[in-house]
């Protein structure tokens, strides 16, 4: 499997961390209550197709990435910089 | 038909004429008292103690596919009841002894071969976590043995001593572990539940779960409507899509294992032995091939198969401990989709609809769980309270955060269990 | 025996080796397989489950029985297949799986036995009494079962991996890969071209075709100088590219030529990856044998890998040949042992209206319905409508058709289509993505359609490439059409082999069928069939077509079994290559490691560094000894010890605070410039993750310590945090902890080393408890810290790495000038123990700050990760097990880390468990031993007595309930 990282380039999976799916992107205030906190932390969608996961660059830039990725077929259609998602430019 | 060797001989001198099916292929009715969604091991298991042990028999077993074709045919086939905490203690333990009896039991050679496991240990305070666990194991009243280097040496001389990237400090022996020809406990449980009536249903895909006024009524499926008063998910691999048909969202992300085989060989390791430093597990079929595996890929997926880089991970913790195998060929890899739970321990509980029942979460333990977690879920499903030996796998554990066994301490991340 | 015909043999290069002790002779060009056919050697080795005698069958991979075990010793390789072997000089070879010998091997008395040893039959037997598994029955099938045998000896050979990168990867020289490699070669792409043969072309050199009006193979080297002039085309012969994995990546398995294998520190096998935008797959087809009585006998084997043994090796593996077919290849099979001189005795078509006008003995519509000769093929028996026919003959070669090599387009879960017109499964579009197949490998048989199919993938490939097709003439060659009438078994009793490695029968798939195993992976697992080192490549397309007969079913509702990597089988050896010994996992060195060393002492593996366990001096006997004097050393004087393993993440930016505020239980924007605290750092879940000192160096610039287990994964924390969670914050980190040289030197003589080294003394006012700072150490800019891991008044020194060992050097000698010196980890581990300074052991992923007695560090102020999750009621309370001091208090003065927790009296087990002992040591300056454990609401515990015992150990005690401060709980010596 290979990871187009957008600082460099496709580059194998062996050089990227798994973390999970984007929703840990998402984290809930503080007093959200037990039922948000179990979803953000525990419970999943887990899809079997199209998903959008976290992972982390460690041997290469250090970037986190969001990667458009299907659980079945293992394709990879996206990835973009956590930063970006999260800061609303991607 | 009973099987013995007596049978054997007789069918041998008259033309194998005799055989006939192993179980059934019947129709699905229209109703039944308990409906088991899913036709791996866990799902034939818990009915054959449905109809074993509590005296019902009205049942089917959907299976999508063909009976055993998920995880219970895709493991590495080890047995063991070696773990720490409590919940996990006593449902392995109760696991093992049911395997013990199990080929008498359903009258068919699983091959249960209790050759030993032995887990490496590479610091002190590695040795030192194996001795809790090694105690916990005696606690529990099961058997387990601290070894030290010279004790490893006696057992496995083949390992590499001497050059070794993390020198072997010890190991902790566990004699009544070891493997089972792993289709074999599908094929025998789906024997032993078909001879005492219950129905295996191959080819017939669940695709709703009825529910009315908070209760189940039965299942959707590829081949019409089938009523139930009970319905257990036991889908391991698919648990997160057959529970959202019952509005659940489950703690699970499914992951990849590969396991893999190599050319047959003749006799050279007699025991399970695993790899502290690497997560590398090792033992060799009956047939000679060697069956060993590692660890996830650690991506999320569904697709049953791997990629190289684990697989050369894996290859590589060989190396480094058995430079001897490496004239050995890997001749086939594969892969099955683990339910990954967020303490690395399963689920056996009740849901919020009356008589929806959800058994998941093994990670990469189900195997050996076979006869257990079918002996328990069968419990609950029958008498609605949980198995003393499954108390602890709740549901709301992660909600409440009581009762969470995290094995390797590794937290809530699906993936690192 | 050798032909009187050229082949591709140098026969200027004789060669010797042996198999099973005798010698032999043979010719460089040769394999093994061709020079023992030309030895007239006809059994090579026994079967998997009856011992039956079995010859060589094809001439490439997928070869079934002639598996040898080459070599000795050490390099001794099992499982080998003949027919890929390239012959060398003073070659070793052994038969395998019998005894005493390949002629006379006793377990063959289990084809005797074989209506008891039908499929599965030993799910049915051996169940009683149930002991006797381990004893007796399993026993007794390990050994009969296996194939070849492991030396046991370690590898002793240099194996590699690699990578590699191209535009496209082409699978397979044949003639749609030649083709394919010009055209893609031509139009300027990065090429690899793979064939696991030693040289290219393909069934190009097994045949008798033109090209060109010239003979195939010529065609092909020239096409291949051809191409090594490019310089843009990598050609990987002896190289068989083994998986098909996601994005493009490619394993292969790369051979090196013997010769060059022998060369000192070459590698025998390299095992690449290569990333390819593009592949053309064009790996050919396998030919499928017909399933009829004893078909397996030595003697029989494919038609396909008599032409080649003919054409290519100039060997015939029989005087009186017969030919038995169900397509047009028996008829070319019969024409090339002609051309060759050979005697062919009988030509038989299974298709009634074929003809033939070869001048042979020819049978239309006719079936060969056993074979005779128990160690050799003697004879056949042919069913014709007229009746039986036998036939006396040394050497059957049948074809039952061509099965496309479509394995790897199946690697990634595709499944294959059945065509009815090639009565074969064809590869499905797209189903490796990026990946094209051609020629044989999609159906294409005649060597036109081979050549035109690998130009046409060529040019789509190129086109999507962005490049420009270059003009390329298609050669001419021979487009003889594909006919053929399928036929799987031939009726009859007795057995018919599917599977000849495992030694799966027709019967023993219909018997499956029979017993409800009627889904075809039911089948292969009940029967074993496809399971074998040839993976059913001989036998797939046969055995599912004999079980949808059984079971009424069509083939294409029958389908496959999956292929999966790797296409053929890998030596741990080169998939792990690098990794034997300490090539695992990297090793990492402190600047003081040398030093240690000299001075005795033993390393040990902390993660992935090198720490030293103690430092003996003369008259030490025991570790212990060493130990008791290093910590004595600490508390009376002054000690040394390298702490550079510890994580060490500089942290800068206008907002470093609010992040290590986010970070950390605890606050650190409140901290003082100049000034340490020690920090909690929790996982989202509640759970302890980390914890470590972190020094404001500056308004805007911290040094975060980690522990030396936890350094790489708090890190990769900090950056999920910053990215994922916080990226508004204005901060950046990086670590230093190899940019770093750390000492700690500990102990009421502390001060006085350091002011002899610093350019400006320090004394308590100045540098106070807790008080951080630049230093100057003899004109080196360094760090210092005033924490303490021993309680004990001390400091952390640090400079740049590179005056690492010259400061350690330098500390050690001052501290032994005032009674001190080095000290390691054990003593490390015992000082912390005696001032219950936890490490992972107790912060073992399981903790929570409320068990260690640091939930009044959770600020109330602020959030921070993992506060809303170590609220949860399962995280704190009376039920969970809280971190104790122990000592013991029993007749048995030790304690021992593993060790569980009972209340006075009760037994041992499970439902008693009261906690458990994490860390242990025998404290010298308290004068007897210390735990450090987990107690069921422990702290409520103090002064309680307890049950410890540890089983394994066969250790058992009373031990008190204490404070885990064991030694100057008031901190007055760390203050002072």
């Amino acid at each position: 499997m290979r990871i187009p990282c957008p600082l460099c380039g496709s580059r194998d999976i062996r050089e990227f961390d798994y973390m999970g799916h984007a929703q840990a992107l998402d984290r809930p205030e503080p007093e959200a209550g037990a039922q948000a906190w179990d979803d953000y932390v525990h419970n999943r969608d887990n899809p079997a197709g199209p998903t959008r996961d976290l992972w982390f660059h460690g041997l290469g830039c250090g970037a986190w990435l969001v990667v458009d990725r299907d659980t079945v077929s293992h394709e990879i259609t996206a990835a973009a910089l956590a930063r970006d998602v999260k800061g609303g430019a991607a | 038909m009973r099987f013995s060797g007596l049978r054997v001989l007789t069918e041998g001198l008259t033309g194998n004429k005799g055989w006939r099916p192993h179980w059934r292929d019947p129709a699905p009715k229209s109703d039944y008292d308990i409906i088991i969604i899913g036709g791996g091991g866990h799902g034939l298991s818990t009915a054959f103690y449905l109809a074993k042990e509590h005296g019902l028999t009205n049942i089917a077993v959907l299976e999508k596919g063909y009976i055993g074709g998920g995880n219970v045919g895709r493991n590495t086939t080890i047995v063991r009841a070696n773990y720490n905490l409590p919940g996990n203690s006593e449902f392995y333990s109760h696991s093992l002894k049911l395997w013990e009896g199990l080929e008498q039991e359903v009258n068919y050679n699983a091959m249960m071969s209790q050759r030993g496991v032995l887990n490496l240990c590479h610091s002190d305070g590695q040795r030192d976590a194996f001795a809790r666990r090694a105690n916990s194991m005696i606690n529990q009243g099961d058997d387990a043995v601290l070894l030290d280097r010279e004790g490893v040496r006696k057992l496995v001389p083949y390992l590499d001593f001497d050059n070794i990237r993390f020198p072997i400090y010890g190991g902790l022996l566990h004699p009544r572990g070891g493997t089972a020809r792993h289709d074999a406990v599908a094929w025998g449980y789906a024997r032993g539940a078909d001879s005492r009536g219950v129905d295996i249903i191959q080819n017939c895909e669940v695709t709703g779960i009825d529910v009315e006024n908070g209760r189940v009524t039965g299942v959707q499926t590829s081949r019409g409507a089938i009523r139930a008063r009970k319905v257990g998910i036991v889908v391991a691999g698919r648990s997160s899509q057959v529970a959202a048909m019952a509005g659940m969202r489950l703690p699970i992300e499914s992951h990849i294992l590969q396991a893999f085989v190599t050319e047959g060989l003749k006799p050279v390791i007699d025991h399970v032995v695993t790899f502290g430093m690497g997560h590398f597990y090792i033992s060799q079929s009956d047939k000679g091939g060697l069956v060993f595996g590692g660890d996830l890929d650690f991506y999320a997926s569904y697709a049953q198969r791997g990629n190289l880089p684990m697989a050369e991970h894996v290859m590589e913790a060989a190396m480094t401990l058995m430079p001897m195998i490496g004239k050995a060929r890997v001749l086939r890899s594969w892969g099955g989709i683990m339910d990954m739970s967020p303490d690395g321990s399963p689920v056996i509980d009740r849901t919020h609809i009356d008589g929806l029942y959800l058994n998941c979460g093994w990670c990469y333990g189900g195997f050996k769980a076979v006869p257990g977690s079918g002996n328990c879920f069968a419990h609950l499903i029958a008498q609605d309270r949980p198995h003393p030996a499954a108390a602890r796998y709740r549901l709301d554990r992660f909600r409440t955060g009581i009762g969470l066994m995290d094995e390797e301490g590794t937290g809530a991340q699906h993936n690192l269990h | 025996m050798r032909l009187d015909k050229p082949g591709q043999i140098d026969r200027s290069q004789a060669l010797r080796f042996t198999f099973d002790g005798r010698e032999y002779g043979g010719f460089q060009g040769d394999t093994l397989a061709s020079a023992l056919i030309a030895n007239d050697v006809r059994v090579v080795g026994r079967s998997f489950k009856y011992h039956r005698p079995r010859g060589v069958f094809s001439a490439g991979s997928e070869e079934p029985n002639a598996l040898v075990t080459i070599g000795q010793g050490a390099a001794s390789e099992p499982n080998l297949r003949a027919t890929t072997t390239e012959l060398c000089e003073g070659l070793v070879a052994q038969s395998q799986n019998r005894w005493p010998s390949l002629e006379y091997d006793l377990l063959a008395l289990n084809d005797l036995f074989a209506p008891f040893l039908g499929a599965g039959f030993y799910y049915k037997t051996f169940m009683w009494p149930a002991k006797f598994w381990e004893r007796l029955y399993e026993p007794m099938i390990r050994r009969a079962a296996g194939l070849g045998a492991l030396s046991g000896a370690p590898n002793a050979d240099h194996y590699e991996k690699a990578y590699a990168h191209c535009d496209v990867l082409v699978i397979g020289a044949g003639p749609a890969g030649l083709m394919a490699a010009l055209a893609a070669g031509r139009a300027g792409l990065d090429v690899i071209l793979a064939d696991e043969d030693v040289r290219t072309g393909g069934r190009l050199n097994a045949e008798t075709v033109e090209v060109d009006g010239r003979p195939g193979a010529d065609w092909a080297q020239a096409v291949t100088d051809d191409l090594y002039a490019m310089g843009n085309v990598r050609i990987m012969t002896r190289t068989t590219v083994t998986g098909a994995y996601d994005g493009g990546t490619y394993g292969a398995l790369e051979r090196l030529s013997p010769d060059v294998a022998a060369r000192t520190g070459a590698p025998r096998e390299c095992f690449w990856r290569i990333a390819a935008r593009r592949t053309i797959l064009a790996a050919g087809a396998l030919e499928r044998p017909v399933a009829f009585q004893n078909n397996d006998r030595p003697g029989v084997m494919m038609a396909g890998a008599l032409r080649a043994y003919v054409n290519r090796w100039a060997v015939s593996p029989g005087k009186t040949v017969t030919v038995f077919g169900n397509n047009d290849d028996a008829h070319r099979t019969a024409a090339d042992l002609l051309a060759a001189g050979v005697h062919v005795a009988a030509l038989i078509d299974a298709r009634p209206e074929a003809s033939t006008d070869l001048p042979v003995r020819f049978y239309a519509g006719a079936q060969v319905t056993n074979a005779h000769g128990r160690g050799g093929l003697e004879a056949i028996s042919i069913a014709t409508l007229s009746g039986i026919d036998k036939v006396q003959t040394d050497c059957l070669a049948m074809s039952g058709g061509w099965n496309p090599t479509l394995h790897l387009t199946c690697h990634m879960n595709g499944r294959p289509d059945w065509s009815p017109a090639l009565a074969a499964f064809v590869p499905r579009d797209g189903a490796v993505p990026g990946l094209v197949a051609a020629g044989a490998c999609r159906g294409d048989f005649s060597t036109h359609a081979c050549l035109s199919g690998g130009l046409e993938a060529a040019r789509a490939v190129i086109r999507e490439l962005g490049k420009r097709a270059r003009k390329i003439d298609l050669p001419q060659a021979e487009d003889a059409p594909y006919r053929i009438s399928p036929l799987w078994a031939v009726p009859g009793k007795g057995r018919a082999w599917l599977d000849f490695q495992n030694d799966v029968t027709v019967k023993d798939v219909k018997l499956a069928a029979t017993e409800n195993y009627s889904s075809v992976e039911h089948m292969k697992r009940y029967t074993t069939q496809g399971m074998a080192p040839d993976q059913g490549k001989n036998s797939n397309v046969n055995a599912l077509a004999v079980l949808a007969d059984a079971t009424g079913r069509g083939i294409p509702e029958t389908g496959t079994t999956t292929y999966r990597p790797p296409f053929v089988p890998v030596p741990i050896a080169a998939m792990g290559a690098g990794a034997q010994g300490a090539g695992f996992a990297p090793q990492r060195f402190t600047t003081s490691h040398q030093v240690s060393v000299d001075m005795g002492a033993p390393m040990i593996e902390a993660g992935l560094w090198y720490r030293p366990s103690y430092f003996p001096r003369e008259g030490e006997k025991t570790w212990r000894q060493s130990c008791d004097r290093e910590v004595g050393m600490v508390r009376r004087a002054v000690g040394v010890c390298d702490v550079s393993t510890l994580g060490k993440i500089d942290v800068q930016g206008p907002d470093a605070p609010a992040f290590l505020d986010f970070l950390y239980t605890n606050m650190f924007s409140s901290l003082k410039v100049g000034r340490t605290r020690y920090g909690l750092m929790l996982r989202e879940d509640g759970h302890v993750m980390d914890d470590g000192t972190t020094a404001r160096l500056g308004e805007h610039h911290f040094l975060m310590t980690t522990t030396t287990a936890a350094a790489g994964q708090v890190m990769k924390h900090m950056e999920f945090v910053h990215q994922c969670l916080v990226p508004q914050m204005d901060v950046s980190f990086i670590s230093v902890t190899e940019q770093w040289a750390q000492f700690a030197v500990a102990g009421p003589k502390s001060r006085e080393v350091l002011n002899g080294i610093l350019d400006d003394p320090i004394d308590d006012d100045g540098f106070p408890f807790m008080a951080c700072g630049p230093v100057s150490v003899m004109g080196v800019a360094g760090r210092l810290f005033r924490i303490s891991f021993s309680g004990e008044h001390a400091y952390e020194v640090a400079v740049p790495a590179r005056y690492g060992e010259s400061l350690f050097r330098l500390l050690v000698q001052r501290a032994e000038e005032l009674d001190g010196g080095a000290y390691g980890m054990e003593a490390l581990n015992v000082l912390r123990i005696e001032k219950g300074f936890i490490t992972h052991s107790e912060i073992h992923g399981r903790t929570t700050a409320f068990d260690i007695g640091m939930e009044r560090m959770v600020s109330a102020k602020k959030d921070c990760i993992g506060k809303a999750m170590a609220a949860r009621p399962g995280l704190s309370g009376p039920e969970r097990e809280q971190l104790v001091g122990l000592v013991p208090t029993g007749a048995v003065k030790k304690l021992t880390a593993g060790a569980h927790l009972f209340d006075a009296g009760a037994a041992p087990v499970r439902e008693n468990d009261q906690g458990y002992i994490t860390s242990v040591g025998f404290s010298p300056t308290l004068g007897h031993f210390l735990g450090l454990g987990f107690l069921k609401d422990g702290r409520a515990r103090h002064g309680e007595e307890i049950r410890m015992v540890d089983h394994v150990r066969q250790i058992e005690t009373t031990c008190q309930v204490v404070d885990p401060v064991f030694f100057d709980p008031e901190g007055g010596r760390a203050r002072g």
